[in-house]
This record gives structure tokens, sequence and C-alpha cells, in this order.
């Protein structure tokens, strides 16, 4: 790791204040992709700012419509939440499967979707259950939001705050874990919601997160697993590796769609 | 039996630091003043290096030094070395390439060590490595096992075609006239994976130099410190035997990978004197998986011939066996003398021929893995014995049955003489506990749910505690493999073994101290085992090979015996009888057919306090040594049996059922070896399902760490149902085999042969990840779908 | 430099780092507390699990500056006195230990693991939860049976605590 100066502010306006001051500040949120990148050298910020205290970014809340979840809200304080767990039982158990409960015990969804890593769990959530990430300055509709490997709309300096998912009729998230790393080799998350339906996809893309359009189709006319029977996604921006070649994963895609779906109509 | 003796299961008695954080591991320890190492590797696979550049480096904060290989050659350090001479088939020697502790001129493979630097902190140790301007030649590299021989580079340049030797064991004519005569032959091409042993404990080393006394001091992070001591005084050259202490404290694991001498801990003593401090190196993850010596990379055809009975005629291997880009400690040894001396397995085979091709190339050296040699040699006839049966439409039980040896001594066409063993018992044992006469019903009612399941066998033999040294040396070992103890009998009574063993995770403060309490009537608890410190113990050779039990434990029962006899000769002259009417018997010297007698602890007061006897009748003291070196080898062998069951859609492979029967002759604690047990089967699943190392094409190795190294997780596993036959072992005095590395061997196979059995053919590579079982089973649906 | 004040095992330290210093090298380093340790740079392996305000985490992937008024707990401060954690009696009871080197992130993960999901656990569970933690000697079977036993010996030893 270089070396950094450390901030531990107490509020958004004092993380925005020292963002805004600060050289090239990163800000540190579960920690649990930044600073493993930071021991192997290969992010360097001068200034790193906690936000650890910042206590108006933690917690969960429920209204009749939707969850709304401070960016500071760990995976295991969502897997846990009895409101989740009642209003989208899909998105509880999505954060389940994230790392392992060492790691739910740190991370958080902010920092989560702000990585936009391509084998994060959370953006196929965001993306499926057509969630609004808020920020100090704006909001976002997910598919705005989640732009190619870890890249996102947010401007330098800019600070998710919560993030609000619309409480769908169904929904389901199922996962194909990377043996070694246990990121998403493929996770599809399907949400079926009042004329809608969306299935998002991550760890596959080599864009990033998408969503699976022909299945969302497919899904329309029927939500059931039996309507993605035979399915496998199109295998050209799919991601190649020594775990999964693109025909694997295309064909995964289907196998986890129709695992979600059925999950989600099973309920 | 005791509750502490011979066949209990004593609960381990260094578990009460470990459970606590009490364990002492080379990283806890610190010494006044020390600096702290940082090696600057390769990035490339393979370089020539036109410079070195470290002027703005030595500038920066801390730093105390930073050393090049020529610093090395200046002060005349030698090279790292290879322990055991291999002849080719042409009787000229291996062609053993230099290997420099830090290169001098060239790079050979990615993370090979190109200087170090010496600093206050790591952080600015590897601030300066950063600054280090090194202008490098890039090469092509050799990375391929295969076709290393057909590259247009050559790693050394002692070898222009990459061979380190072409090496063979067996009567050719012998093998090529029951071919002729057989009614059937199967073939079978493998690969046997190359994998990271990657002990939890990552490699450390603490080099510290006293210029008052002129003494060396090396805390390291070895399954051998005598032999690091050795090789690093008297080959490397780093300082005098006598002047250099190592001290292998616990050790977190080692699997074979912390047998070798590595350039990190020559490094640090060197550089200990050069900058008068301690110099501490403890190696991260991703070195770990560069500079560890790896293990196996075979690529092997083979071919069973068979009689119109399904008798087992011949068998013809040939290996290629990659070497990695320097010769390691004692990586010649594994794909030879542990390798092709394996292939009879439990079979009676007449006739055997191997020939073994090794290699150079561009990548991290690979030397013995647990196992070493033998799960290569047991995956190919286990694999190859099972497609035989298949192909021959037999029962695999049945036909493994039918050719199995069955009277002993039993000299097999490659140099092994076994001693001892019966394999139909363990078989049999095998097939009831894995209630292998309803599999079909299992495999029916996986079938109704979509899932494929199949069974898979593995009659692994395997040849541990590697003896006599006379005849290991005439094949070519350039060391002995006996094994030392000495056994002090303190005044109280209480006793301290030193063993020339090193325990890294076997428990031999336990097993080594239920021997003592046994053979001595003391409490376990007024035991200690001494080990791992060359300034305390005498020469020994280490653990490694399954060889603590049969080897090193019979060296403290040498010397036990030594200790009883002084005893009786001590309690002769106290009880006022003759030396020869002294039994001994539960702890107590008595004069026979009398109720005189003396207890252990007041028999060892009398020799020290020496009131009863002159000093010409006897010498003061009780303590003996012993240097033990058997007669044979040992061979402990057993079934296992695995079954699996197998998504289709997703690939996935799960072990629902792992049964294991293993004759280790006798044992002293079963508990601590059943837990060797499924320790070296998870390792043996995980090189069949999980593990694979990649290099790509460049010399790169994709799988650095365990974000792409997939290491088996509990959830990988199944619970083992764990039992046992037995033979006594004849070669040693306590009848013990050996077991630290039957799971690792017997697993491999178990598993590819259950899941070759649930796809109906034989295509599938080890590490069979989900992917590739997908792919597998595709071919099992278009086979299905065809019929 | 940065100053960082917490409880560690019921003691309170204060310390001026590097604000890079993880927790892990803070425990290590600083406070000489060498139990836990270190087992790869990828957050994955959990021989450096400590429990920070109650929970189970990667000291190796914590600052120690973050951990700024907060309570550690490490294998060092389990045992009261001579007499050892319920979960640590049943590692050594069960064998669920050989190198010891993974046991100290074994034994925090476990007790972590019942505080969450109670002492009634089943192997799936304990498998399951065991994610976050590595171990290359015992291939887990007697791990597995350890976190099982001590959980219930945890489960009883309030009772007994209550009882005398």
């Amino acid at each position: 790791m270089y070396a950094f100066e450390y901030h531990r502010p107490t509020s958004v306006r004092q993380v925005a204040n020292l963002v805004a001051k600060a050289e090239d500040a990163k800000l540190l949120a579960g920690g649990h992709t930044l600073l493993p990148t930071m021991k192997q050298r290969l992010a360097a910020p001068a200034n790193l700012i906690d936000l650890g205290q910042v206590v108006e970014l933690k917690g969960i809340e429920r209204s009749a419509r939707s969850i709304t979840i401070g960016a500071m809200t760990r995976h295991a304080d969502v897997a846990g939440s009895a409101d989740v767990q009642q209003a989208i039982p899909g998105l509880a158990e999505m954060a389940e499967l994230i790392g392992d409960p060492h790691v739910r015990a740190r991370g958080t969804i902010g920092g989560s979707i702000a990585n936009n890593d391509p084998a994060a769990d959370y953006p196929a959530a965001c993306l499926a259950l057509g969630a609004t990430i808020v920020t100090n300055k704006r909001k976002f509709a997910a598919e705005e939001f989640f732009r190619g490997l870890f890249e996102t709309a947010l401007d330098e300096g800019e600070i998710i705050t919560k993030v609000s998912f619309p409480i769908p009729q169904k929904a389901a998230y199922a996962k194909f874990r990377n043996p070694a790393s246990r990121y998403a080799l493929v996770g599809v998350f399907a949400a079926k919601r009042a004329g809608d339906v969306r299935v998002a996809v991550t760890g596959a893309g080599s864009n990033g997160v998408f969503r699976w359009t022909q299945a969302e189709e497919a899904l329309k006319a029927r939500f059931a697993a039996k309507s993605l029977e035979g399915m496998s996604a199109p295998a050209d921006n799919l991601n190649s590796d020594i775990h999964a070649d693109a025909a694997y994963r295309a064909h995964l895609i289907g196998v986890m769609a129709r695992r979600a779906v059925q999950a989600a109509s099973s309920r | 039996m005791s509750a502490t003796g011979i066949g209990a299961p004593v609960r381990r008695k260094e578990d009460q630091r470990f459970v606590t954080g009490q364990g002492r591991y080379v990283d806890d320890f610190n010494r006044p003043g020390q600096a702290h190492a940082y090696f600057l590797r390769s990035p490339h696979a393979h370089a020539n290096i036109r410079s070195i550049d470290s002027r703005v480096a030595r500038e920066m904060p801390g730093v105390v030094a930073i050393f090049t290989g020529d610093d090395l050659a200046a002060d005349k350090i030698g090279g790292l070395i290879c322990g055991w001479m291999i002849h080719s088939k042409d009787g000229s020697p291996m062609k053993a390439g230099p290997h420099p502790a830090l290169a001098q001129g060239k790079v050979r493979y990615v993370g090979d060590h190109v200087a170090v630097v010496i600093a206050d902190t790591l952080a600015q140790a590897k601030d300066a490595a950063e600054a280090i301007v090194v202008d490098y030649e890039v090469l092509p590299a050799v990375v391929e096992t295969a076709s290393a021989t057909k590259a247009t580079v050559a790693v050394h340049e002692v070898s222009p075609d990459n061979t380190v030797f072409n090496w063979h064991l067996g009567d050719k004519a012998a093998v090529d006239q029951a071919f002729a005569r057989a009614k059937h032959v199967t073939t079978i091409d493998l690969v046997n994976n190359r994998l990271v042993p990657n002990p939890m404990e990552p490699r450390a080393a603490l080099g510290e130099y006293d210029p008052g006394n002129d003494n060396y001091t090396l805390y390291t992070t070895s399954q051998n410190p005598h032999v690091a001591r050795l090789v690093l005084s008297a080959f490397i050259g780093v300082a005098p035997e006598h002047k250099l202490r190592v001290i292998a404290p616990d050790v977190g694991g080692g699997f074979g990978s912390k047998i070798f001498i590595y350039a990190e801990e020559t490094v640090c003593v060197w550089a200990a004197k050069k900058v008068k401090r301690a110099v501490k190196w403890t190696s991260d993850r991703t070195e770990a998986f560069l500079a560890d010596a790896h293990g196996r990379d075979h690529v092997t055809h083979a071919e069973m011939a068979t009689d119109e009975n399904g008798k087992i005629l011949g068998l013809r291997v040939h290996t290629i066996a990659n070497l990695g880009a320097y010769l390691s400690t004692f990586s010649s040894s594994v794909p030879t003398y542990l390798y092709a001396p394996l292939l009879s397995g439990q079979y009676d085979i007449p006739a055997i021929y191997c020939e073994v091709d090794a290699v150079y190339t561009n990548t991290a050296p690979v030397d013995a893995y647990r196992g070493a040699g033998r799960p290569e040699a047991t995956f190919v006839l286990e694999r190859i014995v099972e497609k035989t049966a298949r192909e021959l439409g037999q029962d695999p039980a049945k036909f493994r049955k039918k050719n199995y040896i069955t009277s002993f001594p039993h000299a097999t066409p490659v140099i092994m003489t076994y001693d001892a063993g019966d394999y139909h018992a363990s078989m049999n044992k095998a097939l009831e506990a894995a209630d292998y006469k309803n599999f079909g019903k299992r495999k029916r009612e996986s079938a109704r749910r979509g899932r494929l399941r199949g069974i898979g066998f593995s009659s692994y033999i395997e040849a541990c505690g590697i003896a006599p040294s006379q005849a290991v040396g005439s094949l070519g070992a350039g060391v002995g493999l006996w094994e030392s103890a000495e056994v002090r009998v303190n005044p109280t009574g209480s006793v301290e073994v030193l063993t020339g063993s090193h325990s890294h995770g076997q428990g031999h403060e336990t097993t080594f101290a239920q021997l003592v309490s046994d053979r001595l009537g003391v409490p376990i608890d007024n035991v200690s085992i001494v080990h791992g410190d060359t300034d305390k113990v005498q020469f020994g050779m280490g653990t490694y090979g399954s060889r603590s039990g049969a080897v090193g434990m019979s060296a403290i029962a040498k010397a036990i015996d030594k200790v009883i006899a002084k005893g009786k000769k001590v309690a002769a002259h106290v009880l006022e009888a003759a030396e020869g009417d002294i039994e001994f018997k539960d702890g107590k010297f008595t004069v026979a057919g009398t109720d005189k007698s003396l207890d252990f602890a007041s028999t060892a007061l009398q020799a020290y306090i020496a009131h009863k006897f002159t000093g010409e009748q006897l010498e003061p003291g009780l303590k003996e040594g012993a240097f033990y070196d058997p007669t044979n080898f040992t061979f402990p062998a057993g079934v296992h049996i695995c079954e699996v069951e197998i998504d289709p859609d997703t690939g996935v492979t799960k072990i629902e059922r792992w049964t294991a029967v293993d004759d280790f002759g006798v044992i002293i604690n079963p508990m601590i070896v059943e837990g060797q047990v499924h320790g070296g089967i998870a390792q043996g699943v995980g090189q069949a399902l999980l593990e694979g190392t990649v290099y790509d094409s460049s010399g790169q190795l994709v799988t650095a760490s365990y974000m792409d190294y997939c290491m088996p997780r509990a959830i990988d596993l199944p619970s083992f149902d764990v039992g046992m036959t037995m033979t006594p072992c004849p070669s040693n005095p306590l009848g013990i085999k050996g077991c630290g590395e039957a799971g690792a061997i017997a697993a491999p196979p178990a598993v590819i042969n259950a899941i070759t059995d649930a796809l109906g053919h034989e295509d599938i590579a080890m590490p069979a990840t989900p992917q590739a079982v997908w792919r597998a089973a595709q071919k099992s649906v278009t086979k299905l779908a065809a019929e | 430099m940065a100053t960082v004040s917490m409880t560690v095992n019921g003691q309170p330290v204060t310390a001026d780092v590097d604000p890079r210093t993880l927790l892990v090298q803070f425990l290590r380093e600083n406070l000489r507390l060498t139990g836990t340790h270190v087992g790869c740079d990828t957050s994955q392996c959990g021989a450096c699990v400590v429990h920070l305000n109650g929970e189970a985490v990667k000291a190796c992937t914590v600052l120690a500056v973050q951990a700024t008024a907060s309570v550690v707990t490490t294998i060092e401060g389990l045992a009261q006195g001579a007499e050892l954690h319920p979960m640590q009696a049943a590692f050594r009871e069960h064998h669920g230990l050989q190198c010891g080197y993974c046991t100290p992130g074994m034994i925090m993960a476990a007790i972590d693991m019942v505080n969450r999901k109670g002492s009634n656990l089943d192997e799936q569970t304990i498998r399951a939860e065991l994610e976050g933690n590595i171990c290359r000697c015992t291939g887990y079977h007697n791990i597995v049976k350890a976190v099982a036993a001590g959980a219930e010996a945890m489960a009883q030893a309030p009772l007994r605590e209550a009882a005398e």
C-alpha cells in the first residue's frame, strides 16, 4: 500500500467538503474492494475518506412501494433485514450470497455499486428491480447508472447516499459462483413488476451488467421457468476466462435465469 | 492399551497453544533492529538482463542495501542445488543448469529473483524495488510440458532441447512380448495437472548474524532444518555448518513445499552479515504462487495389456515431466524413483516398462508435493485399470480383485519388494461400507431427478519411508534417508525426546510422546518432544514422504531400548541383583521372581546421583541416542471409493459419498491418522475437481491468487467414511507404514473414475471443473441421443 | 501518522500508526498479538478473522484507523484464564486442527457463526458458513464436527454460568 492521508468525516456534507478540497481522494466504504486493490498497489489515492462514521448513510426504510437502503448499509444488514426479507426476499437472498460472512459484515451496497465490478451481484439486482440510485446531487435510474466495466455515471467526488428499490410482484436471484473467487461467474436477477419483466445478468457480460431482453420478452407472456426452456443467451458479448468461456456462460445464463424465475414464482 | 499409549486417540498436546493463539511461527519472531527484505521478481518468463540500475532506489528512505546476483557471486555464494542425480538411458548424467539465488544475467520464470531490497520497513523496501530499473531483453518462453523439447529456445544452455534427462525403468523386451500375446490392449492419455501446494502459512525466513561469535541464525519455515543447514553450508556456502543455527519453529503446513532450500532463506542469512542487521522476509500469497515449488505436471501415454481371462499382462508408460525452470532440491527424484516403481500398484503385473522424459520450461520449479510421484503413478494406473475393466465389460471392483497381489513378499518388475498387505480385505470392507451393491438403485434415483451418478474406485499403493540409505544412494540420492533420535531422561524421570523429524501439523508432540509413555511407563505429560532447532537436536533428516512414524519413531524406539538396557544396569546396582535378572515392565525395574523393584523415576535419579555404582562399573546418566535406517520402504495401501452426482445443466459435481479403507500397519493414534487421511483426500479432491495452475502462452501465471486458483473449501467436500484394515509392517520395529500422503494419492483417480462412470465416457481432464464437466456431459447427452 | 485507540481483548490501547497500517498488522506488530495470522492477500482465507464490535471480520481488509473506538477480540482474548472458550475446547477435542495456522481464524469465525445462527447447526449450514475460511490440512471433516460440538457447548456454557 502507498501512503495516504486518512479522513473520518461524520456527515455527507463533511464528505462533500473533503472531496472538494482533497486532492486525488477516494471514498472508503466497506473497503473490501478498495483495500485489497491498494494492498496490491493498483490504487494509490492520496486521500482516503472513510464513510464509516457517516450515520445518515446507514439504514433500511420500507414504504408501501419501496425499500430504500442507505449506501453504507452492509450486505449482512440487507440479508438479515426483516423488511427486505418480507418485501423483496430475492434481494435479501442475493445479499446473503455475496462473498462470505466476514465480507458481508463489512461490504456495503454503496461500495458495491459505485465500483460496478462486472462480477458483483448488486448491479444485477438494481437493474432488474428498476432501482433508483440517489446521490448527494441527483438521482439515477439503474440503467443510466451502470456504464460498462467499473464505470458508472457518477461524477468525480459524487457520493451515493441511498438506493431505492420498488417492491416487485416477484423476484429472485440465482448465482453461479466462480469456484475460486466466489464472485458471480454468472448471476441472474429476474423480477416481475406490474406490466414489466426484467432479467439482469452479471458476471458474464464483457461490458458489465446487462439485461437479457429476449428472456424478458419470453417471460412477459408467462412468468415461468418453462417460458425460458432451451434458451441460452447470445454468446457474442460474453466474457471468456479460465473458469468459463463465452459459450458456457451463455448456457449458464439460461440455466440461472430459469432457476431465478422458478424461485421467484414458487414463493 | 493405556489411555495414552500406542493405539489411543490421545488429544493433541500441541493444541493448547494453537487454539489460544500462542503458536510461534517464523513471522511471529522479530529480532532487535531487524530490517525487511523484498525480492524484486522477474515480470517475464524468459529474458536476458541487460542491466540493473538501482541508483535511485538506493537513495530512497529507509533503504539499507540492494543486492543482485553479482553481489552473491562476488562473495562466492554458490547456486541452489538438486540433491538427486538421475542418469539418462544412455548413461549420461542429468543436465543441471545453473540456479543462482539471485539471477545472473538471465531470468527463467515469472517470479524469478532479480534483486533484493533491504530496508527499515517492508513498505520502504517495496517502494525502492519499484524504483529499480531493469533492462530486459525478452526472449520467447517455453511453457508447455508436452512440446518443451520442440521449442525454438533453450531454458538452459546446457540443454539445447530442454531435456533434463531421458530415464527409464523396467524390462522393455518383456513388455513388448506381453503386448504381443495380449488379447486386449487399453490405451489412455492423461495429464496430471500442475498444482501449487499452498500451505496456509506462507514461507518466511529471518536471518541473523552475531559478529562476536561469528554465528548465524536462520528462522525458517522448513520441514527439515538440518538438511537446510547442510545445503546452505556445504553447497551454497553462506556459513560453516557448525556456525549456522537453523530454527524451524511451528510451521503452518508444508506438503512438500517446505522441504526445499530456496533463494529467499539463502539471501536472508547472507545479507544479515552484509548489512549487520537481522533480515526478515515473509512471502505474501502471490509470491507463494509464483515462487514456491509446484507439484505434478505430467503428460502421460499408457497402455495396458490383458489376456483372455482379464489378467493384466503388461503395462507400458511414457511420461513427460515438467521440472520448471530450475532443478529444485529433490525434483529429479519425483518423476523417476518416486514414480515408476509405484506403477505395479496392488496388482500382479508381470512386465512393466516406463520411460520418463523430464523437461525444462519457463515456469516455476516443480518438486515434491504431497505424495510426490506416487499420486502421478496411481493416477495412471487406476485410470487405465478402470478403463480396461470397462472395455472388458467387467465390474471394476472384480477386475481389480482378480489382479491383486495375494502373497508376500512380492517382487514387482519395477524394483520394489512389497513386504506385507491384504488388498482383498480392504476392498471387501470398502465395498461393504460404500453400499456398493445398492449403487444401481441410487443411480436410477439420481437419473429420475435428471442427475448423473457415478462411482469410482482407487486401489492405491504408496511407498513411504524411502530406505535403506544404501539403496537410495545407489539410485542417485545425495543424502541418506535414516532418522535420528535422542532420549534424554532427566533426574526427575521426565523425558525429553530430541527428534530429527519435524512436525508441521502431524502431531508429533503427541504421537511420539505416546510411544515414550507406552514404552517407559512415564505419564505423557512428563514427556517433551524437541524438534526443529539444529542447536538442540542432533542431525536428522526431517519430515516428508510419510516417514516420521515408520522411520522417525523407529529411531526413538531404538533409543528407548537403549535407555531400558541402561536402566537395567542402574537398577541392578541399586537392587543389588544381577543385570540379567532385572525385568522392565509397567514403568518398573523388577528383580525377576521377587517384589524388589525400582520405579522409572527413581532409576533415573540413581543414574544421575551415581551413588550405587562406581565410574568403572557404569557411566552415570540416562541418555541414549539412535540412528535408524530401515531395511525397506513401507507399503501402505487401501481402497477409496468415491460416489458423485453431476448436475448436467451446470456441470457441477457433488461428492455424495467417500469411503476409505486404508492399511497403515500399526497405528499410534487413530484420531490423528484419520485426520491425515481427511486432509489428504481433500487435497486429492482439490486436484481432481478444483485446482489447476494455468500459465498463459507467454509464461505469465494466470492463477496467482485465491481469486483464480481454487482451494477446496468446506462446502466443496463431504464428510468422509474412513476405515482401516491392518497388516503390520515387518520392515520396522513398530510395524508402522505411514499415512500422511495416502489420501492425496488415492483420491484423484477415485474422483475421475466416478465422473467418467457418470458420464459414460472417458474424456475428462483434471481439474474436472463445472465447465469441463458440463462440456463432457454434452457429449454424453449426444451419445445417449444417438443410441 | 494517525492516532488509533481501541479496546483489544478488554484492554484499552492507543498508538500512533501510519494510516496504511492494517488492523492485522496493528495487532501483530504493535500489540504483539501474533495469534491472528495472514494467509492471503485477497480477503479469502480467513486466517486473520477477529471480532470487531462483536462481529467476525477479516483483519487484513480493515485499516487500524477504521477500528478507532471499536472493541476488538482476538484469539488471545477468548480463554478465561486457564479455561478454554467452549469453541477452543471443541477444536481440541475433535482434532479440528493440524498445523494450527488457520485455527485462530476458524475459531473466531465459528463463534461468530453461533452468534448469528444459533447453537443448533447442521453440517450443511456449518460448511456453507465456513465459506470465508480456508484450511489446507484437515479436509474440514473434523472442523465441522468441532464447530457443531462447540456450538452446543456454547449453548450450555451460559446455563452453567447462571447456575453457579
